[in-house]
């Protein structure tokens, strides 16, 4: 293990190269190029044995990614924003042919109007894709995080696409200090890709991807929903096997409560707005009030049990979503005020963040002083 | 903590500044965090880049509202952007000027530091490079990071990206810029 000043992206591609993937179909788009142009300098250094392959479109590389990955080896690709809109057709048809495909989203707002920057309307646009979502805050977690997808997509009870989220240019674009294990200890943590449902081999023929009569689909579903929900103990198994061998944990590996034992009031969030809010609840436990953040790590599977748990005792809650469902509210409000609906506290849903606007301390400040006052949908601007 | 926050121009190497900050404040066994100011990039633009340095680990990641130093890689720029908005009084400015700080016209009460280091620069490179060198002028005047570890960061970042005789002349170019700033 080495610890070096690195870009969040490079982080990512490290813990990509450091789970070997055979194939990364990409194609390049803000803010997400730096990983794939990381990963492009290690194979031509010789550090990396995959095959790159250059793409028309981020339709064509989650296609390639599918045709890789069904011919039973490990695949990787990234993408942010439009691209990721591109890709929603083929999105589908890797979870629903059970395809572990891992992906790193540099989280961008979609169009219109244009904007490269920061927020999370992108890959919560495919929520229902069937994809494990991850949510990271920082360089190291992106990179430790890169490595537990593939650990998770891969096993045998999941056998689903992972995506890694991470905020475009807010994260992604951020040099700090970041752990870097050695080859050696990932092989001990991350075993080959051994397929056994999704090959390619002409001694033993399948179809992959076939048609789906009214007498299976729907027990197909049903299995793919279980699979998704099985993800969360390898999830949280995953999690613990990084704090014992690297000494780094997440808190369950699903949700990382911070300062919640004692809390009255708290704020719920996803990514990297984690860390100014951690500066928030700090400054605030200094004049003695009694407040605590909880990170969503993973969106999907929905962590509900872990969120009911800890905010059992809470007066009021605070959710930020920095994506709206337009013509209702956020969108991990409403997941969360679904998941409460019966507790006694308040519940307040803050949209904040969006195409790139800096969440300051000042904005948490906010929130933590109005989460009396039950509001839906409140913009901080 | 400290933040400082960074103005250039786009081409001129701002973002390269910051990195080299924090990763030889890393070095010197701090905590460190930089990242640009997310703006369209276009070249001789003015833009910003930014830094953190503390002892703790550092969760902040809003931009940078009120720094205590302010680096300025070309002294153009104080006429075209507010290079002294939200520097708190007697907070620290370093710019890259052949002026005097009296000459600059910068208002209000600051700790102002100003280095030639376009010309000294042109005698080390050929051509005035200044991005790397006034981080001489930074670690001298602010004291928050050891010439060692800003030459350690130099060879991290340009050894293998750029060759040995590339970082070896920024070397040169932060220590004469580092001897000559007051």
């Amino acid at each position: 293990m080495v610890r070096k000043v690195i870009e969040a992206s490079e982080a990512v591609a490290l813990g990509v190269k450091l789970s070997r993937p055979a194939v990364i179909p990409m194609y390049p788009i803000t803010p997400q190029t730096h990983i794939v142009e990381r990963l492009a300098e290690y194979i031509n250094d010789g550090e990396l044995d995959t095959k790159m392959l250059h793409v028309e479109s981020e339709h064509s590389a989650m296609s390639a990614a599918v045709g890789a990955q069904a011919t039973g080896v490990r695949s990787f690709t990234a993408t942010a924003s439009q691209g990721l809109a591109l890709m929603n057709e083929i999105l589908f048809i890797a979870s629903g042919m059970r395809l572990p495909i891992t992906m790193a989203v540099a989280n961008r707002a979609l169009a219109a109007p244009i904007n490269i920057w920061n927020d999370h309307s992108d890959s919560f646009s495919v929520r229902d894709a069937g994809w494990i979502q991850y949510y990271v805050e920082s360089a190291q977690e992106a990179l430790d995080t890169a490595i537990q997808a593939f650990m998770v997509a891969e096993d045998h009870s999941v056998l689903l696409p992972a995506m890694v989220c991470l905020d475009g240019f807010t994260l992604t674009h951020v040099y700090e200090p970041v752990d870097i294990p050695s080859q050696e200890e990932v092989d001990k943590v991350l075993k080959p890709y051994k397929a056994v449902h999704a090959f390619l081999d002409p001694d033993n023929p399948i179809t992959q991807g076939a048609i789906g009569f009214p007498n299976a689909f729907m027990d197909l579903k049903k299995d793919q929903h279980d699979a998704l929900l099985n993800a969360k103990n390898v999830i949280k198994e995953s999690n613990w096997i990084f704090a014992e061998k690297f000494g780094r944990g997440y808190g369950d590996g699903l949700v990382e409560p911070y300062m919640m034992e004692d809390a009255e009031y708290a704020v719920v969030a996803l990514g990297s707005v984690c860390g100014t809010i951690r500066v928030v609840v700090d400054e605030l436990r200094k004049k003695g009030k009694k407040v605590g953040m909880l990170k969503i790590r993973v969106f999907r599977p929905f962590p509900e049990e872990q969120i009911v748990e800890h905010t059992k005792g809470l007066k009021g809650l605070g959710i930020i979503d920095k994506e709206v469902s337009f013509g209702q509210e956020g969108t991990v409000y409403s997941e969360i005020r679904s998941a409460l609906y019966d507790k006694d506290l308040t519940i307040n849903g803050f949209i904040a963040g969006l195409g790139g606007r800096d969440i300051t301390p000042d904005h948490i400040r906010k929130v933590f002083d109005s989460l009396d006052a039950e509001k839906r949908t409140e913009w901080l601007f | 903590m400290i933040e400082i926050r960074i103005h250039g121009r786009g081409g001129q190497g701002a973002v390269t500044t910051g990195q080299i900050m924090a990763i030889a404040a890393f070095h010197d066994g701090k905590e460190s965090q930089t990242f640009p100011n997310f703006g369209v990039e276009r070249a001789g633009a003015p833009v910003m880049a930014f830094a953190r340095i503390s002892d703790e680990v550092i969760n902040l990641r809003s931009q940078v509202y009120k720094p205590q130093v302010v680096l300025v890689l070309d002294s153009s720029l104080v006429e075209a952007v507010n290079v002294t908005e939200g520097l708190k009084d007697n907070g620290t400015i370093i710019i890259n000027t052949n002026k005097t700080a009296e000459e600059l016209g910068i208002k209000g009460s600051f700790d102002i530091h100003t280095i030639d280091a376009t010309s000294i620069t042109v005698g080390v490179f050929g051509k005035p490079i200044v991005n790397t060198p006034m981080l001489g002028a930074f670690a001298k005047v602010t004291g928050l990071m050891s010439l060692e570890s800003l030459k350690k960061a130099i060879d991290d970042k340009f050894v293998y990206a750029k060759g040995k005789k590339i970082a070896d002349l920024n070397k040169v170019a932060i220590e004469k810029v580092y001897s000559e700033t007051r």
